[in-house]
């Protein structure tokens, strides 16, 4: 793919992967590298964001107020009312958190000048799939303790038992491997798939621009596109920080329910 | 510089985007356990606290207006009672000073009644003892005169018609003259 694109245009070098490697800014860790100073930056953005608002706590909000308990009674009422039931409220720091963490790294994606989803980095997403990974598994162990959990995943009631011989592999998996592995696959490729489709257009653009008359036309359309396109995005961002959350809050409200 | 701040990043290819960083995974959990604690311990509390407070300032205002309600309509009944009560209280007074003037007019009536009688007979015991009196102050005084009458036609001539109606009628007009 790469050498048919050099062949037909020797100057321009199409986005990969390798786009998303970065050198530390400073020094030589790690930790310094754009995408690990972005995760800081969503923690301060969002923590200093949401402890502002919720301040005053005036009954008659103000604006600030407004916008942060829209976004937290949001949360709080669809994520964890109606989906959790009514031992939600235990679990509505951990499901707010979780929305405005992965929204906050996800809207990095189309702010200019920082313009890079941090999420597109698979361990992120990893990260933060532990705690929901550990969270459910942790509810429903307490709820019901180690044996009739396992017993219960391993050998769902009401079932004829030979079929037993494909659900239980497969219960198994789906609980222990690809639930956590779906959070954080689906999560990480929606953002790297999103951030590589707006470098295709982007550097595209810039690309034409450089070449002769009539491309240079032709780049306005590559950039409206990648302007388009990031209003898109901008709503894939938000989408993905939802379903992560609501998954999370579904598996929790599996973990609570008497029977799987 | 560019592919240091990621616009362009360099062109190398890096190793495959789905094998995870272990510093990013420590990084990721790390960064949103932080969040984690400051959102449990700053935004959610005070949110739910505005939440309570105006669930509260809602429904107590409402529980206000309906216990102001009730006293009213408290009050207005007892007022209600109070004014039937009175009227009753009233009626009943006017009908115990109308039995009361009744029975005092009655009363009155028969002392009044009694005292009149009472008059009568004594007058009528009065005047009978009188006329007793008259009576026989008269037998006596008749008796005297008779005999003094007598005596005097007796020393007249007592033939005489004319001259004994004439000594009659100076008797009379003697006894006429000494009353």
């Amino acid at each position: 793919m790469r050498a048919l694109w050099s062949q037909a245009n020797p100057g321009f070098v199409p986005p990969s992967s390798a786009d998303f490697d970065f050198e530390p800014i400073f020094g030589n860790s790690i930790l310094a590298t754009k995408p690990v100073l972005l995760v800081v930056l969503s923690v301060i953005i969002a923590g200093s964001f949401f402890t502002l608002s919720a301040r005053k706590a005036a009954i008659v909000p103000s604006k600030l107020q407004f916008a942060g308990e829209s976004i937290y009674t949001f949360i709080r009422n669809e994520l964890g009312r109606d989906v959790i039931g009514p031992e939600f409220m235990r679990f509505v720091p951990f499901l707010f958190s979780l929305f405005i963490f992965i929204l906050t790294n996800n809207v990095f994606g189309v702010i200019p000048l920082l313009q890079f989803p941090t999420m597109s980095h698979i361990g992120f997403p990893i990260g933060v799939t532990i705690f929901s990974y550990v969270t459910y598994h942790y509810v429903a162990i307490k709820k019901h303790g180690l044996g009739k959990y396992v017993k219960d995943i391993c050998f769902m009631p009401g079932i004829p038992k030979p079929v037993y011989l494909i659900l239980t592999p497969v219960e198994l998996l789906t609980y222990l491997v690809i639930r956590p592995l779906t959070l954080s696959m689906r999560l990480f490729a929606n953002m790297f798939a999103g951030h590589l489709l707006l470098l295709v257009f982007t550097l595209g653009g810039e690309y034409l621009l450089t070449s002769g008359l009539i491309l240079k036309f032709l780049s306005l359309f590559s950039f409206g596109f990648a302007i388009g396109l990031s209003f898109f995005e901008l709503g894939i961002q938000t989408l993905q920080a939802y379903i992560f959350t609501l998954l999370t809050a579904l598996y929790i409200a599996g973990a609570l329910a008497d029977e799987h | 510089m560019f592919s240091k701040i990621g616009f362009l990043a360099s062109a190398e290819a890096g190793a495959s985007p789905v094998i995870p960083k272990p510093a990013e995974i420590i990084v990721g959990f790390v960064a949103f356990g932080i969040l984690f604690l400051i959102i449990r311990a700053r935004a959610v509390p005070r949110f739910e606290k505005a939440y309570k407070d105006r669930t509260e300032a809602i429904e107590g205002g409402l529980e206000r207006a309906e216990v102001a309600q009730r006293e009213a309509a408290q009050a207005l009944q007892m007022y209600k009672t109070q004014l039937a009560d009175a009227r009753g209280e009233a009626a009943k007074l006017r009908e115990e000073a109308r039995a009361e003037g009744s029975v005092i007019l009655e009363q009155m009536r028969t002392t009044a009644q009694e005292e009149a009688t009472r008059i009568t007979a004594s007058a009528r015991v009065s005047i009978e003892a009188e006329r007793q009196v008259a009576f026989n102050s008269l037998l006596n005084e008749v008796g005297a005169l008779a005999t003094e009458l007598a005596s005097r036609i007796v020393g007249e001539s007592l033939d005489d018609a004319a001259r004994q109606s004439r000594v009659v009628e100076r008797f009379l007009a003697d006894v006429e003259k000494s009353k």
